[in-house]
């Protein structure tokens, strides 16, 4: 293995690379575009075989990844923000397929206003397109989650598509060290792409035709039921993962949460200040926590039950929004707990949207209006935005 | 528990090579077993345009993932910037500043901040990078960052040009030594 300093885009597209994907499809968007620019490097210089296919839109893009994929080809694309609006509708149809499309997204914000930073709204939209979604903390996670999905996805118990986020410009313009896995090593981690049912001209056969009253049903059962299955597959690719590689991941990761009165509750590149702020707080005797969600589909909803229960509060932080709600994360959660006999207190933040920077600071209020809500007892303004510019409003 | 991370901010012109320059910081920060990130200003480039980039380094692993609002040290591409902006904006209390500049550093006066200038145009010019007009130089600077905060080796910042230069490595080498040489450590 070599560790190298690289951007994030370049982490994705490498670790894609790694996983010697047959076609990819791909139309360019900030803060993705990267990806299918070493993409074609690659394929250029010889040292990836593959077809690029350039295309005129992103529907196109998604398109094209549905009908490489239904022919048994290995496929990935990369995309973000307005470009994964326009997928949306090939994103279900890719799905209800069950083809094992992996994207990479630089996780950005949707217009209007026309915004090309950071948050989760892009695929936290499409959360029930039927796709796995992935959320990285940093360069080395985008890498082993391309790696990582493609062999969940595969799994004939799974054979659905998943998204792979890092944030944008947090992650997809910054540079850190990843250590690069021998090709060698995933070849071995992940054979060819060898599906039992797929497009050929001499078996003749259809993918998402007709679906009638009598039907359809149970094809979204039985989808449901794979994505619920992909769970125990992540946890088994997960452990693997680590025999292989060395790199331990889980679908939700506690730091410092034991006898935490307080846990904030992360996706994406938050997380890491998140475990800083949390290191500040307790040397000022602060029982506080937090956990990092890896994988939001399937939702991990009896492991965030367990890592939480015993706090006094969750705080958790969307840096997405549905309006006329609150955060999407937070609703979830929420739901886990409605069936338990006792439950913390739980609180929403609105945070980071539109790349406005998440800080230590962030934390800190964080915490304090948690606390806030034990001593009261209870929650009196359950959805709140952090750091809002007041003077603007 | 913040005693080791050290955070750099590079100001120049869009095509001045400041997110290379920041590049290169950390891939030689890197090579001697440090923590990285390196990261432009979030947001749209353009040529000739105030720019900044970033670079922090550590000798734990970087949990932060924040921007960079109070760096130890400057680093200053083009001088026509002092006219523009605030560069010493957020440098912690003596910190120290590297301006490119003909100029000498008693010339230059920031609070308390340390100041030291290269002539690093004149440097690349002399290597051949660039042109005379618009002469890349991002590589010399490092040099003379190398010598003045000493916290990363010119020899390590050789072996990062030779890793993210794609042209011209030996006479950016060249230029980043001779910066580095010239320049007054303390």
């Amino acid at each position: 293995m070599a560790k190298i300093t690289i951007r994030g885009n370049m982490a994705t597209a490498l670790g894609a690379k790694l996983c010697r994907p047959d076609v990819v499809p791909a139309y360019p968007i900030t803060p993705s575009t990267l990806f299918p620019e070493k993409i074609s490097e690659y394929i250029a210089d010889g040292e990836m075989d593959a077809e690029m296919i350039r295309v005129e839109s992103e529907h196109s893009a998604m398109s094209a990844c549905i009908g490489a994929s239904a022919c048994g080809a290995r496929v990935c694309t990369a995309s973000a923000s307005q470009g994964i609006a326009l997928m949306s509708e090939m994103m279900f149809i890719a799905a209800g397929m069950r083809l094992p499309i992996v994207m990479a997204v630089g996780n950005r914000a949707l217009s209007a206003p026309i915004n090309i930073w950071c948050d989760h709204q892009d695929t936290i939209s499409q959360r029930d397109t039927g796709w796995l979604q992935f959320y990285a903390e940093k360069n080395q996670e985008g890498l082993d989650l391309m790696i990582i999905a493609f062999k969940v996805c595969e799994d004939k118990r799974v054979l659905l598509p998943a998204t792979v986020g890092i944030d944008a410009f947090v992650l997809t313009h910054t540079i850190e060290a990843v250590d690069v896995p021998d090709q060698k090593l995933v070849d071995e981690f992940l054979p060819k792409y060898k599906p039992e049912l797929y497009l050929d001209p001499s078996k003749p056969m259809t993918f998402g035709s007709f679906g009638t009253p009598e039907f359809y049903q149970e094809f979204k059962y039985a989808q449901t039921k794979a994505i619920e299955k992909a769970s125990e597959v992540i946890d088994e690719v997960f452990a693997e993962f680590k025999e292989k590689f060395g790199r331990e991941y889980k679908k939700i990761t506690p730091y410092k949460c034991e006898d935490a009165d307080v846990i904030i509750l992360t996706m994406g590149s938050m997380s890491g200040t998140a475990r800083a702020a949390v290191n500040k707080m307790r040397e000022e005797g602060k029982k506080v926590g937090c956990c990092k969600l890896t994988v939001y589909r399937p939702f991990p909803g009896k492991e965030i039950v367990d890592l939480t229960k015993n706090a006094r509060v969750i705080a958790v932080l969307d840096r997405d929004i549905s309006p006329g709600f609150g955060g999407a994360l937070y609703g979830e959660v929420a739901a886990q707990f409605i069936n338990e006999s006792k439950h913390p207190l739980i609180t929403n933040y609105i945070i980071g949207l539109g790349g406005r920077d998440v800080l230590i600071e962030d934390f800190e209020e964080i915490y304090d209006k948690s606390i806030d809500a034990v001593k009261k007892g209870r929650v009196e303004k359950p959805v709140e935005w952090i750091h809002l510019n007041k003077e603007v409003l | 528990m913040e005693k080791e991370m050290y955070e750099v901010r590079f100001h120049g012109r869009g095509g001045q090579g400041a997110v290379t320059a920041a590049t290169i910081l950390a891939d030689a920060a890197f090579r001697e077993g440090k923590d990285v990130q390196a990261f432009p200003i979030f947001g749209v480039e353009r040529r000739g345009a105030p720019v900044a980039a970033f670079m922090r380094m550590d000798t734990k692993p970087i949990d932060l993932k924040t921007q960079i609002y109070e760096p130890d040290s400057i680093v200053v591409l083009d001088p026509t910037l002092l006219d523009v902006i605030d560069v010493t904006k957020g440098l912690k209390e003596g910190g120290k500043i590297i301006i490119n500049s003909s100029k000498k550093a008693s010339e230059f006066k920031f609070g308390k901040a340390k100041v030291y200038t290269i002539d690093a145009t004149k440097i690349a010019v002399k290597h051949g990078l660039g042109t005379k007009t618009n002469p890349i130089v991002n590589t010399a600077i490092l040099g003379a960052y190398s010598k003045a905060v000493g916290n990363v080796s010119i020899e390590a910042i050789e072996e990062a040009i030779g890793e993210k230069v794609p042209r011209k490595k030996e006479e950016n080498k060249k230029a980043a030594r001779e910066a580095y040489e010239v320049t007054r450590g303390e």
